[in-house]
Formats: structure tokens, C-alpha cells, sequence
């Protein structure tokens, strides 16, 4: 099961992306595990800079942009 | 550099149409083709550019260089100009700031950054290149940078770690440089498809605003008298620059938007100056903003954050007032 973080303070950019992850994950019918990290000082645990950040299993895979439905199916397939 | 520009508005508008460039009609609809052409070309170019350059050059790249060197002062230099190239959104702004303390950076080279990179960043450079010409672009540039060197400067020198919230202080204690940063290694072939699809998001984003802003603007051009506003806003009232800044402040959102429309004001007679100091406030400051950095500091941190950046914009809007 992909475990797949999203983290943002809220912003329109922030939830784009989460919107994004979980459609991807209903498009290719794979268990995941969806979060989405708002709170600023659990987010800085994970080093970030720019926000939104997208992290598949703890790794950071886009930052700072909206990743679309498209470019998610790919990162998770690999 | 744009007259093939102007030239094919003319042969639309005059000749295809047939509108009369003695009408008002005319004039409004022609100042539309080539303001929105000459916008979205530059636009497309800038934004490709920047996103090259930032490709290269990422913002923990900056967040590591500020750390690890000492440069007497030029630091502030650094992250000033750092700002201009990297790209920033408004709910960047608190883990970038808290990045940047992580990291061993001082408050003032923090702040630096955090003034420089809303203000000048592609979109706005894009529009004013297209509205104002490559000269007042350079000058809103340059002042953006200083503003960013002075602002941060002038912070870094008020010892306000103290209304930082207490877990940022916290981080700030056990602040240390960065470990080092896992670097994709790529040719510039292979970046350009996502700068592309990056630089066409950005354009997305923001056309809707600038088609807006570009429309009202040509119904002023078209319609309204050269001097129009001279009237109302000169450079005899002190007290229009201040209002200037303070009115832009809740306009942020469509900053895009609001530059096609205030080229048409400096048109029409509304001081150079004063119209820049607007376009800071519109641009540089905004209440998200704020709202989202109440998070890392108190109020009156923010409050003296605030002020210093729009005392500094008021002074630049005074002296391009005095100078152009």
C-alpha cells in the first residue's frame, strides 16, 4: 500500500494537489493511504520550503507546483 | 522592438474591421488586441525563463548558499536578488521563512527575501515589460531589490526574535546548515517539457485577470481624455502616495489584473510614482500573507513587518515622483 502525504497550509494550490492524489488513486483502483498535513510545525518536520509538496512513501517526489492527475498516476506506478 | 505588434492592431482594428482609429470604439479596441498579445507574449517568454533558471537553481539551493557563506553584507544582496528569480507564492511564505532560520540565516537576510519575492517575481515583470516598456520594468526591478536589501536590513537591526512564536525560537536555537541536497542530475532537454507545463500553469493562472484589467484599460484609453486624472491625483497632494499603497494592499489577488489598468492611468495623467508605490502595495503585500505568518510571529511583528515594507514603498513612490 502507497503511503502518500500531501502537506500545505491550505492554500488553492494545496488543495488542487490533494484533490489530484485522490483521483489518481480512484483512476488506477490502488490502496493508499491519503494524508493531507496542514499544521506548519508538523510540516517542517519533513524539511520543506515550498509548498505544495507532494511525498509518496516519505519521499518528496514534487514541490512547490500543483502536481496533475496525470503526472501522480506516474509517480505512483513506479 | 513591438511596433510589428502595434502594426498588425492597426491592420486588424482599422482595415479588417473597419473601425475608424478617430473613434473611440477604435482606439479602445486596438489598445486591447496589442496589450493583450504583447502581455501574453512576454508573459510566456519570462515565465519559460525563470522557470530555467529556477530549475537550476531551487530555492533550498538559495536557502544553502545563504547559509554556508559569509559575505560581509553582500548577503543581503544575494537573497534580495535571489527573490527576483525564484518563483513564490504567498502560502510559500512560513515554511520558507522557518527553512530559512532552520538554516542558520539571520532574521534580516530572512525577511530580505521574503520582501523580494512576492514583489518581483515573472508575472509582474511579464506585465509591466508589456505595459510600462523595458525601462520603468528595470526600474520597478531595481527598486524591489533595494527595497528588499533596505527593509530587511532595517529588520535584521530591530532585535525582534523575541515576537517570534516560541517554537520558532526553539528552531532557531538549534539551527544548523543544511545537509546536502539529493541533485537531479538532467539535461536541460529533459527539464523543459515540466518548465513548459509549468510556465503555461502560471499563464493559465493569471490570464483571466490580465484579460480583465487589459479590457478596462481599453475602455479608458479609448474613452476617457489624455489628462484625465491629472485633476485628481498629482504630485501636489502629499498624501497620495500613502493612500496609494494602503489601497493596494487588499487588491491582491488581482494583481495581474490592476497593471494593464494603471498603465492606462499614467496615460491619462496619474503620476508615474505614484502609480508604482500602488502597484507595491497591490503586488508585495497582501493579507493572506499575513494571516499565514501569524503562525510563525505576533501581530506586532507582523505589524512592524508590514510597516517597514510600506514605509519603504511610500518613500519610493515619493522620490520617483521627484525624479521622473
Amino acid at each position: 500500500m502507497k503511503n502518500i502525504k500531501v502537506l500545505g497550509p491550505g492554500c488553492p494550490k494545496c488543495k488542487t494537489t490533494y484533490n489530484n492524489v485522490l483521483e489518481a488513486v480512484k483512476q488506477m483502483g490502488i490502496e493508499a493511504d491519503v494524508t493531507k498535513i496542514e499544521d506548519i510545525e508538523e510540516m517542517m518536520k519533513y524539511n520543506v520550503l515550498t509548498t505544495p509538496v507532494l511525498m509518496i512513501d516519505e519521499v518528496a517526489k514534487v514541490k512547490g507546483r500543483i502536481a496533475d492527475v496525470k503526472e501522480i498516476k506516474e509517480l505512483l506506478s513506479k | 522592438m513591438f511596433n510589428w505588434l502595434q502594426n498588425f492592431a492597426d491592420w486588424l482594428i482599422y482595415s479588417v474591421f473597419g473601425i475608424s482609429s478617430e473613434t473611440h470604439l477604435g482606439e479602445a479596441l486596438n489598445f486591447f488586441v496589442n496589450d493583450t498579445l504583447k502581455i501574453f507574449l512576454l508573459l510566456f517568454v519570462i515565465t519559460i525563463v525563470m522557470g530555467i533558471v529556477n530549475s537550476y537553481f531551487p530555492v533550498d539551493k538559495v536557502r544553502n548558499f545563504l547559509s554556508r557563506k559569509k559575505m560581509y553584507g553582500l548577503e543581503y544582496l544575494f537573497a534580495s536578488s535571489f527573490g527576483v528569480i525564484t518563483p513564490f507564492c504567498s502560502c510559500s511564505s512560513v515554511p520558507l521563512f522557518i527553512g530559512f532560520v532552520k538554516g542558520g540565516i539571520p532574521l534580516g537576510i530572512t525577511f530580505t527575501y521574503l520582501i523580494t519575492a512576492p514583489l518581483v517575481n515573472e508575472v509582474a515583470i511579464a506585465i509591466f515589460a508589456g505595459a510600462f516598456g523595458f525601462k520603468v520594468t528595470a526600474l520597478y526591478v531595481g527598486t524591489g531589490i533595494v527595497l528588499g536589501i533596505i527593509g530587511g536590513f532595517t529588520l535584521g537591526k530591530l532585535k525582534l526574535e523575541k515576537h517570534l512564536s516560541p517554537w520558532v525560537q526553539g528552531i532557531i536555537a538549534n539551527a544548523q546548515t543544511e545537509e546536502e541536497l539529493l541533485e537531479e542530475k538532467l539535461t536541460l532537454w529533459q527539464r523543459f517539457p515540466s518548465i513548459l507545463k509549468e510556465a503555461f500553469n502560471i499563464v493559465k493562472g493569471v490570464a483571466i485577470y490580465i484579460i480583465i484589467g487589459i479590457a478596462i484599460g481599453g475602455m479608458m484609453h479609448g474613452f476617457l481624455p489624455t489628462g484625465f486624472f491629472e485633476h485628481y491625483i498629482n504630485k501636489g497632494q502629499w498624501y497620495a502616495v500613502p493612500l496609494a499603497v494602503i489601497m493596494g494592499v487588499p487588491m491582491y489577488s488581482n494583481a495581474a489584473g490592476v497593471i494593464p489598468v494603471i498603465q492606462v492611468l499614467v496615460a491619462k495623467g496619474v503620476p508615474l510614482g505614484t502609480a508604482i508605490a500602488f502597484m507595491m502595495g497591490v503586488i508585495g503585500l497582501s493579507l493572506p500573507e499575513a494571516m499565514l505568518l501569524k503562525k510563525v510571529m505576533n501581530w506586532k511583528l507582523i505589524a512592524v513587518y508590514f510597516g517597514t515594507i510600506a514605509f519603504f514603498m511610500i518613500v519610493s513612490g515619493y522620490l520617483f515622483n521627484i525624479i521622473l
